[in-house]
């Protein structure tokens, strides 16, 4: 079953092509990532098929509604959970509860039944009565889910939901998402950190508004197969970046923090002892070289780099 | 319904937690009224009055008595022709008073006697309120032979009558004015505000993420600013009548109609900005700018609107205090029925309706 589908949806603003010629598929239940810098597409993507913006092009169906001939149809059925926290800082849990539930149109019986469980399920029992404004940043952001599912959506857009909050609250803030899909809700989250990425059942990566790449993070991960990389632990990465780029069996290097990611070319066997004493010949002082896995970032610079190319 | 009563809740517990906001509607009105009522009048008192008698009888001597008993007049001394120059040009005086030999006789003689009033003209203004106050003190001096004061030679004769407000008052002119501006602040400036902080807040993203028509956005909005606006307007016509002594003489139901169609007019203003402006200073030097100055220079508040060039007269038809003071005035000053001022009325309601209008058609196209 399809929850969400994309074609060519395109948006453009003036002469900017902020989102180019998209399609894909959203499964019922998936957990959906979008990846993508800032400024990739990713929130205006989300905007259109939210019913917000209006597609210049193309088309797109969630819960089987076409976005541009019903937007409200289509906010009925999803809930949208923002990157900043868009709740009233001066208003309590309580009232901000009522507020949505209120501008949803929930039943008074309804909405008692609903703000009970969000409270459950963000954890905030005894809180109800604190202001939002003094809430710490992992309960705001559980509150701020527990808002967007007050209507019981079947499909909800995520629009990084995690930006600012500390790792803790992060893990926990993903367990309610996988806790999500199991019970048969559709999520559609972007995010920019790559940990996160791995925990989606599919990832589409957008490059300058363009889909780079589109598949389940193992699937993406062989993108390389038959290349090996290597992964180059050295006190002066950039010189050692430097170096490696020079030598003819490297196809790519990155650099992450105090490593250096290498990128063999096809049919080039892994010898890391040996590039290890070319470099230390070379003068640049290496730690340690060992064979890595891909990880989702290579994948993530490679292909974003493919789609650059003409 | 259901959505615009949530809307209207919640904006309420917005209203009562902020203060700022509160400032706005509460303080800010009874800090307006205390400032502008005791402050802003034209009423000219304690001014310094000089008297050349010439004549030193006990009708003149009354007659200097009269001024001063009037309130108006400080008596600070006597002077003569050849000092009176030099007191009114020091300032130490701004009124000379020459009371003309034999004015005691001539009055008991029964005939018309001039005085002279010699008045700094420096402020033409107070020069010409001074001599309207000296006028009238001279003509309700007692006639008790049949003799009569008159100020110097005047041309003719001039009989005003003032209707409404006797005393000349011009409080009491200039209190209706202040309902309507302070109310077009609490109305405009709070609405536009407080909508362009859920936009900055990221809060309206939220709201337009819900199935929730945009007009229930703006009832919700617009209800609990209304009834704050009345409230804190009707308490400022209150307390004029309680501390200037304003009267009441009209009917309240009209009142209530004319503040209710004014406030709109002024809430469709504030939505209007909030349409406009994405951050909330922009919306509050924009509100003022479109609030605060026309209702305080355009509306007939402080200058006469008949007295204005032809080109800025034509703008203040779009001022819409300008058809509320009207309205206002007539129903608190001369309790004037509906056929009075239906017009401006009706001029309110449709500024209301079209400034509501247009600020629901833009944000319906903005919230997408």
């Amino acid at each position: 079953m399809t929850a969400i589908a994309a074609r060519e949806l395109t948006r453009t603003f003036g002469p900017f092509v902020a989102v180019d010629r998209l399609t894909f598929d959203v499964r019922e239940g998936e957990i959906f990532g979008v990846l993508g810098a800032n400024g990739a597409g990713k929130s205006t993507t989300i905007r259109m098929l939210c019913g917000l913006l209006a597609p210049t092009s193309g088309a797109a169906t969630v819960a089987g509604i076409d976005v541009a001939r019903d937007p409200e149809g289509v906010k009925r059925r999803i809930g949208y959970m923002s990157q900043r926290f868009s709740l009233y800082e001066a208003l309590t849990v309580d009232q901000n509860i009522r507020f949505f539930g209120g501008i949803y149109g929930l039943e008074r019986r309804k909405l008692e039944e609903r703000r009970r469980f969000v409270i459950a399920m963000a954890g905030l029992e005894g809180r109800e009565h604190m202001r939002t404004r003094d809430l710490a940043g992992g309960w705001r952001q559980r509150l701020a889910l527990g808002c967007a599912l007050l209507h019981e959506p079947p499909i909800v857009f995520l629009d990084e939901p995690t930006a600012g909050v500390d790792p803790l609250s992060r893990r926990r803030f993903w367990l309610l998402i996988d806790q999500l899909s199991a019970s048969g809700v559709t999520v559609l989250v972007t995010t920019h950190y790559l940990d996160e990425a791995e925990h989606c059942h599919r990832l589409a990566i957008i490059h300058a508004g363009r889909l780079a790449a589109l598949g389940a993070p193992s699937d993406l991960k062989r993108l390389f197969r038959g290349r090996s990389m290597l992964e180059i632990r050295s006190s002066t990465p950039i010189e050692a970046m430097r170096r490696l780029d020079e030598m003819p069996e490297v196809a790519k290097t990155s650099v992450f923090g105090t490593a250096v990611h290498v990128l063999l070319a096809e049919g080039q066997p892994a010898d890391p002892a040996g590039l290890a004493d070319r470099l230390r010949r070379g003068g640049v002082d290496v730690a340690a070289v060992e064979a890595v896995q891909p990880s989702l970032e290579d994948v993530f610079l490679e292909v974003a780099e493919r789609t650059e190319r003409p | 319904m259901r959505q615009a009563a949530a809307v209207a809740r919640k904006e309420l517990r917005q209203i009562a937690r902020d203060r700022r906001t509160l400032v706005v509607l509460l303080v800010v009105p009874v800090f307006f009224l205390l400032l502008f009522g005791y402050a802003l009048n034209w009423d000219i008192r304690h001014v310094a009055l000089a008297v050349d008698d010439r004549d030193r009888t006990p009708e003149s001597r009354s007659l200097v008595a009269a001024f001063v008993h009037s309130g108006y007049f400080d008596h600070i001394g006597a002077t003569d022709a050849s000092h009176a120059d030099a007191l009114l040009e020091s300032g130490a005086a701004r009124v000379v008073l020459v009371i003309p030999a034999g004015l005691g006789r001539d009055l008991r003689l029964g005939r018309r006697v001039p005085v002279q009033l010699l008045i700094n003209g420096a402020n033409a203004n107070t020069a010409t309120i001074v001599a309207g106050y000296a006028l009238v003190i001279l003509q309700s001096q007692p006639r008790e032979a049949g003799g009569s004061l008159a100020l110097a030679e005047p041309p003719l004769a001039p009989a005003p009558r003032v209707w409404y407000n006797p005393e000349l008052r011009s409080t009491l002119f200039l209190v209706p004015g202040l309902i309507a501006y302070i109310a077009m602040i609490s109305a405009a400036i709070s609405t536009a505000l407080s909508v362009v902080r859920e936009k900055e807040r990221g809060t309206m993203e939220q709201v337009r993420m819900a199935p929730l028509d945009p007009w229930m956005f703006v009832a919700g909005k617009a209800v609990p600013y209304y009834a704050v606006s009345l409230a804190s307007g009707l308490g400022i016509v209150l307390a004029a009548m309680a501390l200037f002594g304003l009267p009441m003489r009209g009917s309240w139901l009209l009142l209530l109609l004319a503040v209710s169609l004014f406030l709109f007019a002024a809430l469709g203003l504030g939505l209007l900005v909030s349409s406009v402006a994405e951050t909330q200073q922009v919306a509050f030097q924009l509100a003022a700018l479109l609030s605060f100055l026309p209702t305080m220079l355009l509306s007939g508040f402080v200058f006469p609107i008949a007295s204005m060039p032809p080109a800025l007269r034509a703008v203040t038809y779009l001022v819409p205090a300008r058809y509320f003071l009207v309205a206002l005035r007539a129903i608190v000053l001369k309790g004037a029925g509906l056929a009075a001022f239906w017009t401006d009325l009706a001029a309110l309601a449709a500024f209301a309706a079209a400034a509501l209008a247009l600020a629901s058609v833009r944000l319906k196209r903005q919230w997408g």
